[in-house]
């Protein structure tokens, strides 16, 4: 096999290989939004796919803080950070959406992106509830009454979220101040028998009073027992049921409560009910989160996007494409084949890495195709300027590569540098830009000087050529 | 096919008029930036912005007289033409959540009255992640500018060629700026990463031109500095207006016709083709040709005149 022949096969294989991984994406992407939907609830998602960012497909992005200030002096923030990744996760895989990004960013920030997802509320509801279940025994003893009174005589006695000095210098010992759904106050008892994480399970069941969807709840079958026994013991008083430090409902224990379940009354929409039934089942994060960013894009925005974008760049590259063949005939038509094997090399790449195309992400293609033609511009106008010396062709095509050879490499490695700091320091759409940009400039210095420069040389070397129309 | 021949135009003797004349940009980019600022949009300034479509049409005044009756102070709005899509911008306090959107819109959408919106897109930034997005565009921007000086200069065994590249870049990055300042338009993240594809065009042509100049150092060892340099620049010609005129068709379409999310960074990256290619003739040559000329490098420094140049080409 001779030194052309093994060029050959390796662009050959890389070609093959590229769109191998591209076979997906384009199949992928060809069907319609329902056939995908069926797809993904089977996971029969492929593997290699370019992913669209949520500003092309619409999908909510939320950055969320854990109060740390909140959190259990005991725990280990490390551990916190984790368990809150866990329990959200495990909240938005119940919630249903397909490749959710739930990841840690910083100290304690987490990020989470849903895409598809485009009704920000519920999406929120789900991720950023604490959903910390608790059951606690209502305190109706005379010095509890004596104590609501003189504490309903300050007026408001929360600032916030929390209890104001006045009012807690009021509250007994051994008991605790509540908000309810409306304006009441509640004291219960500092010891909390049962909480969320006692229970196995939680479902939206309808017929609750006037028909409202309730939570049915169901404990795990030995704190059933306890259940039955603790009920059994506290008959005639009220059991406080407070999701997040407010009281849902006060129901009083009639009799002792068999069989380890029960349900939350709270005037819940459908909406409410099922998000609550879920951040029940997934359990209560170890501290409240507090969403501090939130970009949430509809659907037809990301496909208004999409198509704009996928226009223009099709009108713009059609341009380069002509421009190249009409400016430097055969030699712009070799130059583009390289463009276009560019193009195909990075989406193939980047369906490998599972990379994710963004607005940002176009542009870092803008800017390697551009420098994808400034190679091959380079490289012909050095070649036309060896042809003016009256070099012979082959000489001519040879020194044309050698000389342009500095300036491509120089300017294509300093974007690359460039585009390295990009994606470590810099954030969300910065790094789309940063990743596309990288990977196309090395895959541009492949093709445009490499594939380029075999094809004039088997051109070249299989025929007398007279004239190279460039 | 050739857009132009060999051109002798005598970029390094007219010097001080393209100084003067990128003095006036970057200056008036200065005084505007000085006096009118820039507008930055949510991602650095922390708040809420939400873009609705009415179902049926809607004006602007009627809009904001529906916002403030909504009780939301200090709102912009801004409406996209041939639409009927509405952005409305609204400021948050420190104690901001993202909770407070949904109210707000609600509110909105009560004031509104009949004429039901759908929600395009809810973007809400606490003010830390505002301050800290912020911080880490800067970072991102100076490493990335340091790391490009650091490699011209070493690639070029001088570090004038990486400060001249980069006052190259510095120049086109102002202008830009002092467009959005004068045009009064929002800087967001978007538009950081077309200020940093503008400064990738403008160090790509930069180097173009510095590796050509190199080149002819080397050739003709006995020519003025300032004939090498006019020499390279015009050489390289033919190749900066092919290249720089592609670019400048291709982020126009973009612009004429990339739909309203990518409007603002296309107009920056049609702006930024122009300045860069400029300021790669006019300011990075130039400023290179004044380094050596002061520093009296031997075998550098302009020579008499009259002196036959060297020999041509290999």
């Amino acid at each position: 096999m001779t030194k052309l022949q093994m060029k050959w096969g390796g662009v050959g294989l890389l070609s093959v290989l590229a769109l191998f991984l591209l076979y997906p994406s384009i199949n992928w992407y060809s069907m319609d939004a329902a056939e995908r939907e069926k797809l993904e609830t089977f996971k029969m998602r492929p593997k290699f796919l370019v992913n669209l960012g949520l500003d092309l497909k619409g999908g909510s992005h939320l950055l969320m803080e854990l109060d740390i200030a909140k959190l259990d002096p005991k725990a280990d923030i490390q551990d916190a950070m984790a368990r809150a990744i866990e329990i959200i996760r495990n909240r938005v895989d119940q919630f249903g959406v397909s490749e959710p990004l739930i990841a840690r960013q910083g100290k304690r920030w987490i990020v989470v992106q849903l895409p598809g997802i485009s009704n920000a509320a519920a999406a929120k509801d789900i991720v950023g509830k604490t959903a910390l279940l608790e059951f606690r025994i209502v305190q109706t003893g005379e010095k509890a009454q004596e104590a609501l009174g003189k504490i309903a005589e300050l007026g408001n006695p929360f600032v916030g979220e929390s209890v104001s000095t006045s009012a807690a210098k009021l509250v007994p010992q051994g008991m605790e101040l509540f908000r309810g759904k409306e304006s009441q106050i509640y004291l219960l008892s500092s010891t909390v028998p049962f909480t969320g994480a006692d229970l196995e399970t939680a479902r939206v069941e309808t017929g609750g009073n006037y028909g409202l969807p309730v939570v049915a709840f169901k404990f795990k079958p030995e704190k059933g027992n306890e259940f039955a026994s603790f009920t059994g013991a506290n008959v005639q008083k009220n059991m406080a049921i407070v999701l997040d430090r407010v009281v849902f409902s006060a129901p009083v224990i009639k009799q002792r409560i068999t069989g380890g379940s029960g349900i939350i009354e709270g005037e819940f929409t459908m909406q409410d009910a099922h998000a609550l039934s879920i951040v029940l089942r997934a359990g209560a994060l170890p501290a409240p989160v507090k969403i501090i960013e939130e970009r949430t894009i509809g659907p037809s925005l990301g496909e208004d996007s999409i198509k704009a974008g996928l226009m223009a760049t099709a009108i713009a590259g059609l341009f380069i494409f002509v421009f190249m063949i009409v400016y430097y005939k055969g030699s712009g038509f070799i130059a583009d084949i390289a463009l276009v094997l560019n193009l195909v090399f990075l989406m193939a790449g980047m369906a490998y890495f599972g990379a994710t195309l963004t607005l940002p992400g176009i542009a870092g293609i803008i800017l390697t195709i551009g420098m994808a033609v400034d190679a091959n511009v380079l490289i012909l106008e050095r070649i036309k300027e060896e042809l003016a010396l009256g070099k012979p062709i082959r000489l001519a095509v040879d020194a044309g590569y050698e000389k342009a050879l500095s300036a491509i490499i120089d300017s294509n490695l300093t974007t690359v540098f460039t585009a390295i700091f990009l994606f470590q320091f810099g954030t969300g759409p910065i790094k789309g830009f940063a990743v596309t940009l990288m990977m196309g400039l090395m895959i541009s210095m492949f093709t445009a000087i490499f594939v380029t420069k075999l094809i004039y040389h088997t051109y070249l070397a299989s025929r007398d050529v007279a004239e190279l129309s460039i | 096919m050739q857009f132009i021949g060999k051109t002798t135009i005598d970029f390094v003797g007219n010097r001080w008029k393209l100084f003067l004349l990128s003095g006036f940009l970057v200056g008036g980019s200065i005084v505007s930036l000085a006096t009118r600022g820039l507008v930055f949009g949510i991602d650095f300034t922390g708040g809420t912005v939400v873009q609705v479509t009415f179902e049926k049409p809607m004006n602007l005044g009627d809009l904001r007289k529906a916002v403030e009756e909504s009780g939301i102070p200090d709102a912009s709005l801004q409406s996209f033409p041939k639409t009927n899509t509405f952005s409305i911008r609204m400021k948050s306090g420190e104690e901001a959540s993202a909770a407070d959107i949904e109210v707000q819109v609600a509110a909105i959408q009560k004031a509104v009255g009949e004429n039901k919106f759908r929600i395009e897109s809810q973007e809400f930034v606490g003010p830390a992640v505002g301050k800290h997005l912020y911080r880490q565009a800067l970072w991102a921007i100076v490493l990335s500018l340091l790391g490009i000086i650091v490699y011209i200069a070493f690639r070029f065994e001088n570090p004038i060629w990486g400060v001249a590249g980069v006052v190259a870049i510095g120049h086109d990055v102002l202008a830009t700026l002092g467009l959005f300042s004068v045009t009064g338009c929002e800087v967001d993240l978007l538009i950081v990463s077309a200020l940093l594809t503008i400064a990738g065009y403008s160090i790509n042509d930069t180097i173009v031109i510095f590796d050509r100049m190199r080149e002819l150092m080397k050739l003709y060892r006995h020519e003025p500095l300032d004939a090498t340099i006019n020499r390279a620049v015009n050489e390289t010609l033919s190749r900066t207006i092919i290249t720089n005129g592609t670019v400048f068709t291709v982020v126009l379409i973009l612009f004429l016709l990339g739909g309203k999310v990518i409007h603002n960074f296309a107009m920056a990256m049609v702006f930024g083709a122009v300045v860069g290619t400029y300021s790669t003739i006019a300011i990075a040559s130039p400023m290179v040709f004044e380094w050596y000329v002061r520093m009296k490098r031997p075998g550098s420094s302009p020579q008499p005149a009259g002196r036959p140049a060297g020999k041509a080409r290999r």
